[in-house]
């Protein structure tokens, strides 16, 4: 073989390599010039014909010529292997539109996520939580709590009883008592519960609800306390522009007492629908545990003083999520719980 | 308790210019919470006083009439008119041309922004305002009696009136009424005076109250009449006067209007007389028509087991002896705080009155009312329980008002039986004390000031403040502090955070467990739901339980709210199966829903002791899925609190509302945690859903007990695994559970997962019979497993399913 017919192989070869239209093309052409038995071996092979002088010069003729043909088959497999992939790329568009498929998660009740948010509120300023029994004995739910036997207050609640001794309870108060009780001072806690009065079920009222009790004792609590507690709480749950006004009210077992407005999270006070124009919202009860309460659990008013406060839990819910009938809370409709 | 605001000016004159939002606001935020106001006014513009100077025939309607006004202008006004009862000379309202009225004469419901008057023409005549009823002006003839039922409202003998003067103001009619929602224990607040002092405080200006002057002639009460007070813990004073020669009629203007703005209907001189002080002071008060009283004589005793007695609105009542009667020397006259009889009722013959004012038992009267089903506006005052030293008071004032309208001869001396003197309370003045519980620094000179605007008495000396007797909910320092607190303002005390030990906010192991239970519940597709926690006892039959189900135990409500809502539940699936119903009514499809429900199960019965609250999780669902599904939403949860080690199920479980074919129990280190199964069909029938409806309840207080959120790492297996397959057919009756249970024991720890990858029944293999195949895989945790060592395993696997009587296919 000579030059010539060397470079009219090389030619060919790469001749062949740019026409290639696809891998198993490319991979012919591979073997029949580079292969074992392929036209650049022979050429190799022919050195051994050609005279000892000239082999060097030849050889690296060859060689240049193989590595050139190498080269550009390398390269052409690279495009073609874009190409192929950029097919197939083309082919598996997808309409990304179409419908996810889900695990279809369940929804929590909106009643547990508006209890859920006051908990976290509470823990975070070291509250603990704690819970009572919802059949309950008249003296935890009443007579301990500074409302005896015949206080008009008991006709107020409309309290279902089981026995003389045993009712459901109509607030969460009386786990205030049985934490007094345990003597473990001082108390920082919430308990939430489940309540019960003879109210006919409707829009707002239901026979079944639930409250979360408050309860602070230790010996400098002040009334200040229980409205710097309240403010953050307010904040916390409705915004941080929430505004909190406190109107003196009656509980029997605490001593002052009040009723709390928020100001309107929907308007910031403007007036709305939803605080039916007044800008405020009443939300909760509250004052500084009496110190009669805290004598009947043990504990010395004169050394101790505390807050407690009461919070509807379905008004809050209500309230937070602008379900406008208390129907709903109970009724358990899927299309009303996948909106929580 | 309501007010007329004007009412409330006349005894705090220095809020005479105060309009009625800024009067309840401040109010409301001092104690005395306003709900609401109604502007009597309320779209009343242009009304004027009119006086009628000529009256002549419409030309072309024969029910009209052209009326020539006086309204104070220039010029009579040209008013036409179809009203029946005009006449000349005549003084009426007149609403002009402009202005506005609140409603039609028909007295229907009124439009909210009433009813603009424009000049105009009535058959060709031109009218130049209108002449109004009681009715367009907003009011009713219920409030003003001497309205005509039909035709425009005429001012009688008032001569302080002359034409253009305000209508509204003459009618009274300019004022507010305010609804307050005064609690419980300010009993001195339903009152008009105890409302008058609040605001005098409230404000910081005078209380001028009523003077009650000496009255009565030189006779003496006590010739008139005896009382006797036989029970006197249910009757601690019983004041009475009496007035004779009396003059029934309607009362002065003035007084009707103030009862007509609180809602209380003009009757005549004397009756609206002992209402005027109801309001005034908070006493009820009873006028007896005196020639009825048998032997003149007052007994205050119990009525006689089935006593009969008629009150004055002709119902008859059976009574008891737990009832107090007001009775003169023959037969009760009166149900004591309540109401009078029929039989001694004042009518227009009546000559001579006996005025009581009395106090009573505020429990006592509260029950009677309710055993008897009525409701007075004295009975709700009484149930209170009212300030005897009130009551002498408010009987002095009815006699003053007697003579002071000329209705009668007022005579001298009260009889007054007050067995137990009601004293005032000393409480020490501890200004310290007091700003240690509100946080505050007030001084001990503010608190005086306040606390003696609130007629509280401070005797510097001793360092003691007397509360007077109307104020019985001022028991202790507490009480004095929340006075100091309302009126320097809730608004301005601090806001501060508790200072002290700071502690650790903290929930219970318990709510973790069941935080993420309802997490993986809900992962796994399940909504929350919440139901009440008492149903009817017919779940019971509804659930199939048999006669002798020890969940039949339940814990009745002794009062409840219908019998639908009488027991604590004892199973939590009533609610589920409930809701479930209810969304496949609603056609919701694909249901799944979950509730932490708690059950009350009763340690014995009737309760003597805290019945047994437990917590249950229940899920339920219908649509997609089936017994598996339920099964592994079940596992999840388990899983997911790390109960990780196998749970066994026995189809043995017995649960009269499930499939019996398709139920089981679930246990967990041999103990139940719960149960599982489709529902009965019958059951679905019995709630109405259609198709079949999936249940799981877990013992909540069982998975806080076994769960567990430690976590240890056991390395990541070094050695290969060996894997088996293995497949054979028995008989259907031998459960899967049974041979899993035979394939881990014979396995020990070398088996690292057994699956169950194939069940097939069918014709290729015999009737009752079928074929199941499991992958099993096994793993040392220290060498490569030798074949002979699986070998030996799956030989004793073998062996043993075969003497449980399953065929290995080969």
């Amino acid at each position: 073989m000579n030059k010539d017919e060397l470079k009219k192989m090389e030619e060919e070869a790469l001749r062949q390599i740019r026409e290639a239209e696809n891998m198993s093309k490319l991979n012919e052409i591979r073997i029949a010039f580079l292969g074992k038995k392929g036209q650049f071996t022979n050429a190799m092979k022919s050195l051994r014909d050609l005279p000892k002088e000239e082999r060097p010069v030849f050889g690296q003729v060859v060689n240049e010529a193989r590595s050139n043909v190498t080269e550009k088959l390398e390269e052409m497999k690279t495009a073609l292997a874009a190409k192929a992939r950029e097919k197939q790329l083309e082919s598996e568009v997808i309409d990304v539109t179409l419908p996810a498929s889900r695990m279809e998660l369940g929804h929590r009740h909106p009643n547990e996520i508006a209890l859920e948010e006051v908990e976290r509120i509470f823990v975070g300023m070291g509250y603990e939580v704690v819970e009572g029994p919802e059949i309950e004995k008249d003296y935890y739910n009443f007579e301990a709590l500074n409302i005896p036997a015949n206080h008009p207050a008991k006709d107020e609640q409309d309290t279902f009883y089981i026995t003389k001794e045993f009712l459901l309870r109509t607030q969460t108060s009386g786990t205030q008592v049985h934490e007094m009780e345990k003597h473990k001072l001082p108390i920082r806690m919430i308990s939430p519960g489940r309540v019960f009065r003879a109210d006919e079920l409707d829009a707002t009222h239901s026979p079944n609800f639930h409250q979360i009790e408050g309860l602070v004792i230790d010996k400098n609590i002040t009334f200040a306390d229980l409205k710097g507690t309240l403010a953050e709480f307010a904040k916390q749950l409705f915004g941080p522009d929430t505004k909190i006004k406190l109107r003196p009210h009656h509980f029997p077992f605490t001593e002052p007492s009040a009723e709390v407005d928020v100001s309107c999270f929907k308007c910031g006070g403007k007036g709305c629908r939803l605080c039916k124009g007044e800008g405020w919202i009443e939300i909760l009860g509250c004052g500084m545990v009496h110190p009669h309460v805290l004598e009947m659990s043990g504990i010395d008013p004169n050394e101790y003083q505390g807050f407690a406060f009461g919070v509807g839990l379905e008004r809050i819910a209500m309230l937070k999520y602008e379900i406008d009938d208390m129907h709903h809370l109970y009724e358990n409709d899927i299309r009303f719980l996948k909106q929580f | 308790m309501r007010t007329s605001l004007n009412w409330i000016k006349a005894l705090v004159p220095g809020i005479a210019d105060m309009g009625p939002k800024e009067y309840m606001d401040a109010m409301t935020l001092s104690g005395s919470k306003g709900e609401f106001y109604t502007e009597l006014d309320k779209n009343l513009e242009k009304i004027v006083i009119g006086k009628i100077l000529s009256i002549e025939k419409h030309p072309d309607a024969d029910k009209l009439v052209i009326c020539q006004v006086d309204v104070g202008q220039e010029e009579p006004l040209q008013i036409v008119t179809g009203a029946p009862n005009v006449f000349e000379g005549a003084v009426v309202p007149v609403v002009l041309a402009g202005g506005r009225v609140a409603g039609g004469h028909d007295g229907s419901t009124p439009p909210e922004n009433g009813i603009k008057i424009k000049k105009g023409k009535l058959r060709g005549v031109d009218s130049y305002g209108m002449m109004c009823s009681i009715e367009e002006l907003g009011s009713s003839r219920e409030m003003y009696p001497d309205a005509p039922e039909n035709g425009i409202y005429i001012f009688k003998n008032r001569d302080d009136l002359k034409p253009g003067d305000d209508a509204v103001k003459a009618l009274g009619l300019d004022d507010a009424v305010i609804e307050y929602e005064i609690t419980s224990n300010r009993v001195d607040c339903f009152s008009i005076i105890g409302i008058a002092r609040e605001a005098a405080v409230t404000f910081g200006k005078e209380l001028k109250l009523p003077e009650v002057t000496k009255t009565g002639n030189s006779e003496n009460a006590a010739d008139y009449i005896d009382v006797e007070v036989r029970d006197t813990d249910l009757c601690p004073r019983y004041t009475a006067r009496i007035c004779k020669n009396i003059k029934i009629g309607p009362s002065p203007e003035w007084m009707q209007r103030r009862l007509a703005s609180q809602g209380i209907r003009p009757i005549n001189n004397i009756v609206d007389i002992t209402n005027y002080v109801m309001l005034e002071y908070g006493q009820p008060m009873h006028a007896y028509d005196l020639s009825t009283i048998a032997g003149n004589k007052i007994i205050v005793r119990r009525f006689m087991d089935g006593e009969k007695f008629t009150t004055l609105d002709g119902q008859e009542h059976t009574m008891d002896s737990t009832m107090l009667a007001i009775c003169d020397d023959h037969e009760p006259v009166g149900i004591a705080g309540i109401m009078g009889g029929q039989n001694s009722m004042i009518t227009r013959d009546a000559d001579a009155v006996l005025f009581e004012a009395a106090c009573f038992d505020g429990t006592n009267i509260r029950l009677t009312g309710r055993k008897l089903g009525m409701h007075t506006d004295a009975q709700s005052m009484f149930e209170k329980g009212l300030d005897p030293n009130n009551a002498s008071a408010a009987i002095d004032r009815a006699c003053q008002l007697v003579e002071m309208l000329g209705c009668g001869e007022v005579v001298g001396g009260m009889v007054d039986v007050y067995s137990k003197v009601k004293e005032p309370l000393q409480i020490p003045f501890e200004p310290d004390r007091i700003n240690r519980l509100l946080g505050t620094d007030l001084s001990a000179d503010y608190m005086i000031k306040v606390l003696t605007a609130l007629e509280l008495e401070y005797n510097e000396e001793t360092g003691v403040f007397t509360i007077p007797t109307f104020r019985q909910d001022l028991k202790a320092t507490c009480d004095l502090a929340e006075e100091v607190a309302r009126f320097y303002g809730y608004a301005n005390i601090d806001s501060t955070l508790p200072s002290g030990q700071a502690m650790a906010g903290r929930v219970s192991f318990k709510h973790i467990v069941h935080d993420q239970a309802k997490r993986t519940a809900e992962f796994c597709g399940f909504s929350q739901g919440m139901t009440f926690s008492f149903e009817s006892p017919k779940v019971f039959d509804m659930l199939k339980l048999a006669p002798d189900d020890m969940h039949r135990n339940a814990i009745r409500i002794a009062n409840p709210q219908g019998e639908d809502y009488s027991i604590m539940r004892t199973l939590p699936v009533n609610g589920m199966l409930t809701s479930l119903a209810r969304n496949f009514n609603r056609r919701n499809k694909n249901v799944k829903l979950y509730e932490i429900a708690k059950v009350y199960l009763p340690k014995a019965l009737p309760l003597t002791d805290y019945p047994d609250e437990r917590e249950e999780l229940t899920l339920g669902f219908y649509g997609e899925g089936d017994f598996y599904t339920m099964k592994g939403a079940a596992e999840e949860i388990l899983q997911s609190i790390g109960m990780r080690d196998i749970v066994t199920y026995d189809p043995n479980a017995g649960i009269p509302f499930l499939h019996p074919g398709r139920q089981a129990d679930m246990l967990y280190e041999g103990q139940k945690i719960g149960y599982l199964g489709e529902v009965h069909p019958d059951v679905c029938d019995t709630f109405g859903i259609k198709g079949r409806a999936y249940l799981a309840v877990l013992d909540l207080p069982k998975l806080v007990e076994k769960a567990t959120f430690e976590r240890h790492f056991k390395g990541i297996a070094k050695y290969p695994a060996v894997t088996r397959d293995i497949s054979m057919t028995a008989k259907k009756s031998i459960l899967a559970g049974q041979i899993e249970n035979v394939i881990r024991r014979d396995s020990g720890s070398l088996l690292e997962n057994c699956e169950l990858f194939d069940v097939y029944e069918g014709s290729q293999i015999g009737e009752g019979f079928r074929s199941l195949a499991y992958t099993l895989t096994f793993r040392a945790q220290d060498h490569t497993l030798e074949d002979s060592e699986v070998n030996a395993v799956m030989d004793k696997i073998i062996s043993d399913l075969s003497e449980l009587g399953v065929n290995l296919r080969k």
